[in-house]
């Protein structure tokens, strides 16, 4: 599939940019491209919170002593990290943003299935952020991200029935968003574009939406019961009450394990898109990485139990949990590996997306076979709710999920503004928060494996130094973050225009202007072979 | 298509055909299609909401079988089969709503609207009774409960899942009723049509989804462990 | 209910437009057989059956729900990826159900506390 005839010519034309102006053209918009814009900024908004947490946590660890922060105010501070970055960032990132923006543009169509369902699921996302907001600012929460009972029933002090309603409701948000994907993957696709003929994007988005779908109300009647118990003093996992805490835990990893698959599948898929297109070649493997995205779908169900392997459950089911938590690492690596034999005597170029991608195969790689030490049991038992873990996570969320979504929105930046970003600062920048981010979380393994637990505002001297490298790359790494902020904003006032096809990848989204017209297509596109097809045909003639 | 595999364009963005339908949408098949799959997929995501609770009461039963058969004889299962009843026949009659709506009878549907809202109703007054009766014999779990049986605690449990269950029921019903006011309105002001039926036809894929799930709670909560 | 199924298979073609009309008298015999369900279940819980009283309870609880999706939801005259829809959605449930179990089931074997 390519060049359908699209104009290179500089005489204005109506896009979805321009095509109505004002606020009321915006916010009552059902266009996906705009829709995934007001994403874009509210997540980026909640990113900004999340980080502004994450620099005061690791300005108080930078010494021994808790000197900064009394322990209950370290305690929401971290609460509150984990809740913006996870439920109000990583969790709605690249599916509402690049997903909203791309998969009906991938898969040839005018819109998603229900446009305004899309809107309202905006909607419900901020009002969600609202109520979370306004814990935060009056007190905010201090259970942790997990809202483990009893921390959240029986002992809460702080507001965790708001922060809790918040992320209920920011749930319907992300379940609208992911069966809008499902209905318009199955039932909006362009004629002869059938399901092997799809990017391998939208099959990573595919399967993060049935995640979402299958996993989301789990956690929501969870909150509901939470909220319950403590609303009318009712004992579902109460032991004093009779009830059962762990349940709390079985129901609510029955969710946010898979959880970790909604954020990173999708940077997966991103990946997918990015090093074929810089590697000029067709991507290794193209079935299995697809099927691979089926397949960490439904093996992150069956492994949430590995989040509890000290919390007294049976070592029996314990063991069961370590061996399927140890399957995972196979889809995973099939991706990693079809994606390095892509790159094999790949013409490679080292374009700020590339760059990224790299960066997610290299450190996805690291908090992988991390994951797979913990899904050890011995390991596990050993190491804990230590840094280990932190790091762990941290590898798999922010290099992974986040590398992958600014990888994402570097490559297709120029489709969605039309123009083009700095190519000097936007390769920096990459590298900078590559540098940053191992500064920050390589220490952290070590202090985990040396022992030092999660969620303490004090540690003992001989750790400071390793916990002062942390937080330089903190540092680090939040100047890398600023720095897109900034060109990215001036690209859209300074930055060139972008032709339709800047990377000269192939690609439905190539094939329709930069920024794509109101209905994505001037004339509907007709597929009629796989994608990847790298090298694209020099100056393919245009068929008209 | 050419023989080199370019894609082709043809002509259709903007024509559509005269049927009914957004203009995202290619046919008003495809619309139909589209929303009857998104609501199938919305029920995927009802059914594991009331998956969680479903899976708490299977936890606390079997590990306590005697205190929640005990707690059961305090439901009247008399009331939960008429119950079960009622809500029965208003399937029967949504299922003949969205048949009239199919076959564009007007009149035939807002009747069995009508009928289908009234069983409803039905259904949740006779919930209100039993919560109110619940109430009075101090079966509310929390601090007010009083049970003269061996195991108040884990009775109290029994009682505090079958209200979020039938108390997430009947919420769901309410809704239900909500969804159908607005059916019977277009449906009075002649909106459907053998062409055109969704929304009527996804109210009712809702009000059946509500109905299964008070299929499973009646023999669970009022049902077993009653004999002797 | 075979008698119900092959009265619908006949009524196929009369659908307006590629879609299906049922004809009453499958709604009605699916109803009859509901209620008829409703009362066999609700005796049979008055009697003590041993072992069997969840099962025969929940079994004619599966049976009910699987009439009411098959006709009263037509899935019995749509398409296969409703049916996928279905299957997927009952997986999942044992996922939840069967894995937690596991760990229930399975928790006083060591015979160490907490274990």
């Amino acid at each position: 599939m390519s060049a359908a005839p699209t104009e290179t010519g500089s005489e204005p034309r109506t896009h979805y940019l321009n095509d109505g102006y004002g606020i009321k053209s915006w916010l009552l918009t059902t266009d996906h491209k705009r829709i995934a814009i007001l994403y874009l900024i509210s997540i980026t908004v909640f990113f900004a919170l999340g980080g502004l947490m994450a620099v005061l946590i690791r300005l108080e660890l930078a010494t021994p002593e808790g000197d900064l922060f009394q322990p209950d105010m370290y305690n929401r501070l971290f609460t509150m990290h984990g809740i913006f970055m996870i439920f109000f960032f990583l969790i709605p990132g690249v599916p509402a943003v690049l997903g909203n923006f791309f998969i009906p543009i991938m898969v040839g169509a005018r819109d998603l299935a229900f446009p305004r369902l899309n809107l309202l699921s905006w909607y419900i996302f901020n009002i969600g952020g609202i109520f979370a907001f306004w814990a935060m600012m009056h007190g905010g929460i201090d259970t942790g991200w997990t809202f483990y009972t009893p921390y959240s029933t029986t002992y809460a002090s702080t507001h965790v029935l708001p922060t809790a309603l918040g992320i209920f409701i920011a749930g319907f948000s992300s379940i609208l968003t992911g069966l809008n994907f499902v209905v318009t993957v199955h039932r909006m696709r362009a004629p002869g574009l059938t399901w092997f003929r799809l990017p391998l994007f939208v099959w990573a988005m595919y399967a993060t939406s049935l995640i979402i779908i299958l996993g989301t109300p789990v956690v929501a009647v969870t909150i509901l019961l939470v909220g319950a118990e403590r609303l009318f003093g009712v004992g579902i996992f109460d032991p004093a009450l009779g009830g059962d805490p762990l349940l709390f835990q079985h129901l609510f990893w029955f969710y946010s394990h898979p959880a970790v698959y909604i954020m990173v599948l999708p940077s997966m898929g991103v990946v997918s898109e990015i090093v074929p297109a810089f590697a000029r070649r067709k991507i290794f493997g193209y079935r299995f990485i697809a099927y691979s995205s089926i397949a960490l779908a439904v093996l992150g169900f069956l492994v949430w139990g590995h989040h509890m392997f000290v919390a007294g459950m049976s070592i029996y089911a314990a063991t069961i949990f370590s061996i399927l938590s140890m399957l995972v690492a196979v889809p995973s690596a099939i991706k990693v590996f079809n994606w390095t034999a892509t790159l094999y005597k790949g013409a490679v170029s080292w374009e700020t997306p590339m760059l990224y991608a790299l960066g997610f195969i290299g450190l996805f790689t690291i908090g992988g076979l991390t994951g797979v030490m913990l899904a050890t049991l011995g390991i596990d038992l050993h190491v804990h709710d230590t840094y280990f873990i932190v790091a762990h996570f941290h590898y798999i969320m922010v290099g992974g999920a986040i590398m992958g979504y600014l990888g994402g929105l570097h490559y297709w930046w120029p489709k969605i503004t039309g123009k083009l970003y700095s190519r000097f600062w936007s390769r920096i920048s990459a590298g900078v928060i590559f540098i940053g981010f191992n500064v920050t979380f390589l220490p952290q393994f070590i202090l985990g494996y040396l022992g030092m637990p999660r969620r303490y505002h004090s540690y003992p001297p001989e750790f400071q130094v390793l916990n002062v490298m942390s937080s330089a790359g903190a540092t680090i790494l939040g100047v890398g973050y600023v720095i897109p902020l900034v060109y990215f904003i001036w690209s859209m006032r300074y930055g060139k225009q972008a032709s339709s096809n800047p990377w000269g990848a192939v690609g439905l989204e190539w094939e329709t202007t930069s920024p794509p017209p109101t209905h994505n297509f001037e004339t509907q596109p007709v597929v009629s072979r796989g994608p990847y097809e790298y090298p694209p045909p020099k100056e393919a003639p245009v068929v008209a | 298509m050419s023989p080199d595999g370019h894609a082709t364009a043809v002509h259709g963005g903007g024509a559509h055909a005269a049927a009914a339908h957004a203009g995202h949408f290619d046919s008003a098949e495809q619309q139909r299609e589209s929303a009857s799959l998104g609501m199938w997929v919305f029920l995927v995501t009802e059914l594991m909401f009331f998956g969680g609770l479903f899976l708490a009461y299977i936890v606390y039963r079997s590990a306590w079988p005697e205190a929640f058969g005990a707690a059961s004889h305090h439901l009247d299962v008399r009331l939960g089969t008429f119950n079960t009843i009622v809500l029965i026949g208003s399937s029967l009659t949504m299922a003949l709503a969205v048949r009239s709506a199919q076959l564009g009878r007007r009149q035939a549907v807002v009747i069995f609207l009508v009928l289908t809202m009234i069983l409803g109703a039905t259904f949740l007054g006779v919930k209100a009774y039993e919560y109110h009766h619940k109430a009075v014999e101090h079966l509310l779990p929390g601090h007010g409960f009083q049970f003269e049986g061996a195991d108040p605690r884990h009775a109290s449990m029994f009682f505090c899942l079958y209200f979020a269950m039938t108390g997430l029921h009947a919420l769901h019903m309410i809704v239900g009723l909500g969804i159908l006011t607005v059916m019977l309105i277009m449906g009075a002001r002649g909106r459907f049509s053998a062409a055109y039926y969704n929304p009527i036809e996804c109210s009712g894929l809702y009000w059946h989804f509500v109905d299964i799930i008070w299929i499973f709670l009646f023999p669970l909560l009022y049902l077993l462990e009653r004999h002797g | 209910m075979a008698g119900h199924a092959k009265a619908s298979g006949d009524a196929n073609t009369s659908g307006h437009g590629g879609h299906h009309v049922v004809p009453v008298r499958v709604y009605l015999g699916v109803f009859a057989a509901l209620l008829v369900l409703t009362a066999l279940t609700t005796a049979a819980a008055f009697r003590d059956l041993g072992p069997f009283n969840n099962v025969v309870a929940l079994g004619i609880a599966v049976l009910k729900a699987t009439l009411v999706v098959l006709f009263f939801m037509h899935v019995k005259y749509s398409t296969r990826l409703t049916g996928l829809v279905i299957a997927a959605a009952l997986c999942w449930m044992v996922i939840l159900v069967a894995l937690t179990l596991g760990d229930y089931w399975a928790r006083g074997w060591l015979g160490v506390a907490g274990r």
